[in-house]
């Protein structure tokens, strides 16, 4: 029996159960303060409100996809090419392209209302959306099977190519609008004067969500841990029951 | 006695090569191919004068979906009898199996892009003077080099997967769209379409080169542990 599904019972911890509370009493600040408490905006009115949403999902992206980064870089530096590494990367990336979904859609929508429109070619919002799809791809890759330690060296590398991919998108997109033509729309952030509350606001949803970012990922590479642990523990079963038929 | 990086990537480059040669798949099929969609632009975008301004882009884009074959054939002959297995084996430099189909690759490439420029000139009457055609020269040279070692890489991944017909254009597209932009852009200006000048397109050439620079590197350095299983 393999001694890593023993040692897991479950996913929880009393860690990880403090982190979720503390996840839930922040965000359910967030919908209280960003519903309720904080004012509109002089100029974009309700629309204001989708910030709460749309900033913390963004930055939880970009931070999810900073660490599934280093966590390959680790794996493939380390000289034990520990799994806990590359399966911290996978649950990280996974939380990451939702968040990053999150925000393209809280971003077209907030554009719509404020924008006129869904869409505009900013390089931010196409790097954005470039990276949504290069980390669809990592989980493609993620999912191409083999053993673990497979996985775990295709992904890195794939990992690591985003890294170089993604700046080279950016500047060539950058380079693209700015001798084209200029994004005739207000700047993404808008022009918002923040209050003090709606500062106050914003700043504790991007606790919360990346609380909840913390929460998600522990207890999806515990999962992952135990996926792994499951099919090398039914590999070992077969070979003994094998074993056994060549005995008798 | 192990074989130099070089003689390695001659090897396996000649022998892609000649397999290419004898087998004329991609003579045969993939130009024909990419003829084939230079046309179907044409018939969608039905406007003598829009086709002409956006010739460049449609050449670029024919060269991607030609690409996305011709990566799937470099690996389909390597992964066909396990061929890649034995030279692993083998023991022979990954470094060399990378520059080698790399450098195979660039010269299809080379090919199926005079197909394209040629049948942009007749189909959709664009025109290239003497400083605009060493522009044009240097971005083709750039931009395949760049797209031969992000083929190489990612097709040297997807090789041997399950459903690698798709996988290889979701993962390639996103990484190879900066090489969609900068040449686009400097066969723009190599083609004056849109009253851009040929020095505008000088810049986009240069991210070409750092493109195709950073591949490079990242392939020589990687495409060992992405072969090794």
């Amino acid at each position: 029996m393999n001694s890593e599904a023993q040692a897991i019972k479950g996913v929880g911890t009393p860690a990880t159960r403090m982190y979720g509370l503390m996840a839930i009493v922040a965000l359910g600040w967030v919908l209280l303060g960003g519903l309720i408490f904080t004012p509109e905006d002089a100029v974009q009115g309700d629309a204001v409100r989708i910030m709460y949403v749309h900033v913390p999902t963004a930055w939880v992206a970009y931070l999810a996809f900073i660490v599934t980064g280093v966590a390959s870089a680790c794996w493939m530096i380390g000289k034990k090419h520990s799994l806990g590494f590359d399966r911290v990367a996978g649950a990280s990336a996974e939380v990451g392209v939702v968040f990053m979904g999150m925000t393209l859609l809280s971003g077209s929508l907030w554009g719509r209302i404020t924008w006129g429109t869904f869409w505009v070619w900013d390089p931010r919002l196409t790097t954005t959306a470039f990276m949504f799809v290069t980390y669809i791809g990592y989980l493609a890759v993620r999912g191409l099977g083999g053993t673990a330690q497979q996985r775990a060296r295709r992904s890195s590398v794939i990992a690591l190519l985003a890294v170089l991919e993604i700046p080279l998108v950016h500047f060539s997109v950058v380079m693209w609008r700015s001798l084209h033509q200029r994004a005739t729309v207000l700047s993404p952030d808008g022009d918002i004067k923040m209050d003090g509350l709606m500062l106050f606001t914003l700043l504790f949803g991007v606790f919360g969500f990346s609380v909840l970012f913390a929460w998600l990922v522990s207890h999806r590479q515990r999962i992952m841990t135990m996926q792994d642990a499951q099919q090398t523990s039914a590999l070992d079963a077969a070979v003994t029951e094998r074993l056994k038929e060549a005995q008798v | 006695m192990s074989m130099s990086v070089s003689r390695i990537a001659r090897a396996v480059a000649a022998k892609d090569l000649r397999i290419e040669l004898r087998s004329r798949v991609v003579s045969n099929q993939v130009l024909p191919f990419s003829g084939l969609v230079m046309i179907m632009f044409a018939f969608a975008l039905d406007n003598d004068d829009v086709l002409q301004r956006v010739a460049g882009g449609l050449v670029w884009l024919a060269t991607l979906f030609s690409l996305f074959i011709l990566v799937q054939r470099t690996f389909a002959v390597e992964t066909y009898d396990g061929a890649l297995d034995s030279l692993r084996v083998a023991g022979v430099n990954p470094q060399g199996i990378f520059v080698g189909k790399s450098v195979a690759l660039f010269v299809q490439l080379l090919a199926l892009e005079s197909v394209l420029f040629l049948s942009a000139i007749v189909l959709y009457r664009v025109n290239v003077d003497g400083s605009g055609l060493v522009l044009l020269v240097t971005c083709v040279l750039c931009a395949s080099a760049g797209l031969a070692f992000v083929g190489t890489l990612y097709g040297g991944l997807t090789a041997g997967a399950r459903g690698r017909e798709t996988l290889l254009p979701l993962l390639l597209l996103p990484v190879v769209a900066p090489v969609l932009i900068c040449a686009t852009r400097a066969t723009e200006s190599a083609l004056r379409s849109g009253g851009v000048t040929v020095g505008e397109g000088w810049p986009w050439v240069g991210v070409l080169a750092v493109f195709a620079a950073v591949f490079g590197l990242g392939g020589l350095l990687s495409f060992g542990s992405l072969i090794e299983e």
